[in-house]
């Protein structure tokens, strides 16, 4: 009886055994990607930070200097400034937007889906270079926006060579590209049971009332989302800076985003150690950002359930 | 239906229908601008024209020396197709594993994996380009297609287990009881049924493979690897302002594959988002 105990137990631990095998034969090439192109890269560039690195030699120690050089380097401060900004404007106006038109739009009516559709559009294509390229040609002085301008007799000016007004015209078009957040406010909106508006209206909300203190508080973890979601997003905007500026980030530094910086230092001036430098302020502050927004959250994120998952 | 609510109801339509108008009045004038005598364009803020033409179309196509856009068409194609077909197969493989398969460490890897679904690319940028630098992958679509074949687009990993998590697991005994493996139950059971996550996972790898600029002009500097959005800037470079009307041709091609998946898939892709917050 014995060894027959003892043969089952080798049997199963053959089985448990296969089974392991089969997982990390499916988990392969995740784990091979995780380690090669995501943890050594990351320990890499964490390394590569504190060098003085040009790509064909070998890295140098140099200690902290990278870092250091960034409070004195007047182009880092501006990179650091307009992503700041932009990101303290574009994240909220996207988000009010969204949430606004989700609301409009979260009505029993004939045509529903097709706005929907309608907002949606741009955050589909606003990502691409062709759209970047549209966009610089709307804010251009002779540009489709002082046309319209002129039409009602005001002059405009060319907004993408002023450096007042150059970020503007990307935060315009962050702002435009509202659609996707509006679509995860629906699906939130259509959450909220609706014997709350009754039971709110019965009480005599008013419409500003109900929005209030009904429809806020029950989609703030969707809000809390979504904050988080264009945090990523917008810290990490290139791809419209490079088209409007053509690469330059003027005018005087105005368009000059951080991950453009990051691009010019790293690849056209090959300071690699420093581009690895801004890389890891920029993982420190995006996690600070994010810790902040999870650590607030328990004061205005309401949960049906508690919070529990 | 009384008076009133009929009232605020109209206004709502329309209210909603010209500020839509207003929104995408750019895109619509791009499009109508890019068939338009080069003269004209800028002459009125109007997208209605007397004269119409595809001059623009064809001159933008061969502006570049020596490559047409049909070369960049072929190379954005080409790195979109190799990340849709890795993405699908190699993100599906971990979601299995973590989904249904036990084996050591298990939490250990899957705590890694939501974090890397947050990390910005840029901690990671440099020393990957030395890699690939080393391997002397630049200037060829290794860099931008092996990386999926490494399953490192995280975010479908989760979305997939999430859904996997879903399946009935009375589907994979019965299975087993019907001698099927490990191997067999991700072929005939979980992949079959996961349907809506592999195509919301193909549509929205294909819009951001197709869309992507920042690792396209990092790894592809001769201009007969260029794909579209490296194509539209290099033409934009060396036409300048002189030939918007062929610079919107061109932008407005490089947008019908996009816009043509969102159509066809449109249902996939809000429910995707809706569900996912996955953004477009």
């Amino acid at each position: 009886m014995e060894s027959s105990e003892i043969k089952r137990k080798t049997k199963l631990s053959k089985d448990t055994k296969k089974q392991y095998v089969a997982a990390y034969l499916f988990l392969l090439p995740w784990l091979i990607g995780f380690l090669g192109l995501v943890l050594g890269p990351m320990i890499s560039s964490l390394y590569l930070s504190f060098t003085r690195f040009d790509l064909l030699n070998t890295p140098e120690w140099i200690g902290f200097a990278n870092y250091q050089e960034m409070f004195q380097d007047d182009r880092w401060l501006a990179s650091a400034k307009v992503t700041l900004t932009f990101v303290f404007i574009a994240v909220p106006t996207q988000l009010i937007a969204a949430l606004l038109v989700a609301v409009l739009l979260n009505k029993k009516m004939a045509g529903v889906g097709f706005y929907r559709t309608t907002y949606y559009l741009p955050s589909l294509l606003g990502g691409s270079v062709a759209i970047a390229i549209l966009w610089k040609n709307l804010f251009e002085i002779d540009g489709l926006v002082n046309q319209v301008l002129a039409f009602f007799h005001i002059e405009g000016q060319g907004w993408i060579s002023h450096p007042d007004y150059a970020l503007g015209t990307i935060i315009i078009l962050a702002t435009w590209q509202f659609g996707a957040s509006m679509v995860i406010f629906l699906a939130g909106l259509k959450q909220i049971p609706k014997e709350l508006y009754e039971a709110a209206a019965v009480d005599g909300g008013t419409k500003c009332q109900i929005f209030f203190r009904v429809t806020l508080p029950l989609l703030s973890p969707v809000i809390f989302f979504n904050l988080i979601i264009e945090l990523i997003k917008s810290i990490q905007v290139f791809t419209s800076a490079f088209i409007i500026s053509e690469g330059t980030g003027g005018p005087i530094n105005s368009t000059l985003f951080y991950t453009l910086y990051l691009y010019q230092k790293g690849f056209t001036h090959f300071e690699m150690g420093y581009a690895s430098a801004m890389a890891w302020i920029l993982v420190f502050v995006l996690g600070v950002m994010t810790l902040v927004i999870f650590f607030s959250s328990k004061y205005w994120v309401h949960y049906e359930d508690g919070g529990k998952l | 239906m009384d008076q009133s609510t009929r009232k605020s109801r109209i206004l709502t339509h329309t209210f909603i229908i010209l500020f839509g108008l207003f929104m995408l009045y750019p895109v619509i004038w791009m499009v109508s601008s890019s068939f338009k005598p080069e003269s004209l364009i800028f002459s009125s803020p109007s997208i209605f024209s007397k004269t119409w033409t595809l001059d623009n179309y064809l001159n933008g196509w061969n502006v570049v020396r020596d490559v047409n856009f049909g070369q960049f068409f072929k190379n954005s194609f080409i790195i979109s197709f190799i990340a849709v077909v890795a993405n699908l197969a190699t993100c599906s493989m971990a979601a299995y594993a973590f989904a249904r398969l036990r084996f050591p460490l298990k939490k250990l890897w899957f705590a890694c994996m939501l974090m890397t679904i947050m990390l910005p690319a840029h901690a990671t940028l440099i020393p990957q380009y030395t890699i690939f630098h080393q391997l002397d992958w630049v200037n060829t679509i290794l860099p931008l297609t092996v990386p999926k074949l490494l399953a490192t687009d995280a975010f479908f990993i989760f979305l997939m287990v999430q859904f996997f998590r879903g399946i009935p697991r009375e589907l994979d005994e019965s299975a087993i009881m019907d001698g099927c493996g490990v191997f067999q139950i991700y072929t005939r059971i979980i992949m079959p049924l996961a349907v809506p996550v592999l195509i919301t996972t193909a549509i929205f790898t294909f819009i951001w493979t197709w869309d992507d600029f920042f690792s396209q002009i990092l790894y592809l500097n001769t201009v007969d690897t260029f794909t579209v959005p490296l194509g539209l800037r290099l033409f934009l470079d060396s036409q300048g302002e002189s030939s918007w009307g062929s610079v919107f041709a061109m932008s407005v091609l490089s947008l019908i594959p996009i816009t043509t998946v969102f159509f066809i898939f449109q249902r996939y892709i809000v429910d995707g988002i809706a569900t996912t917050g996955i953004k477009g």
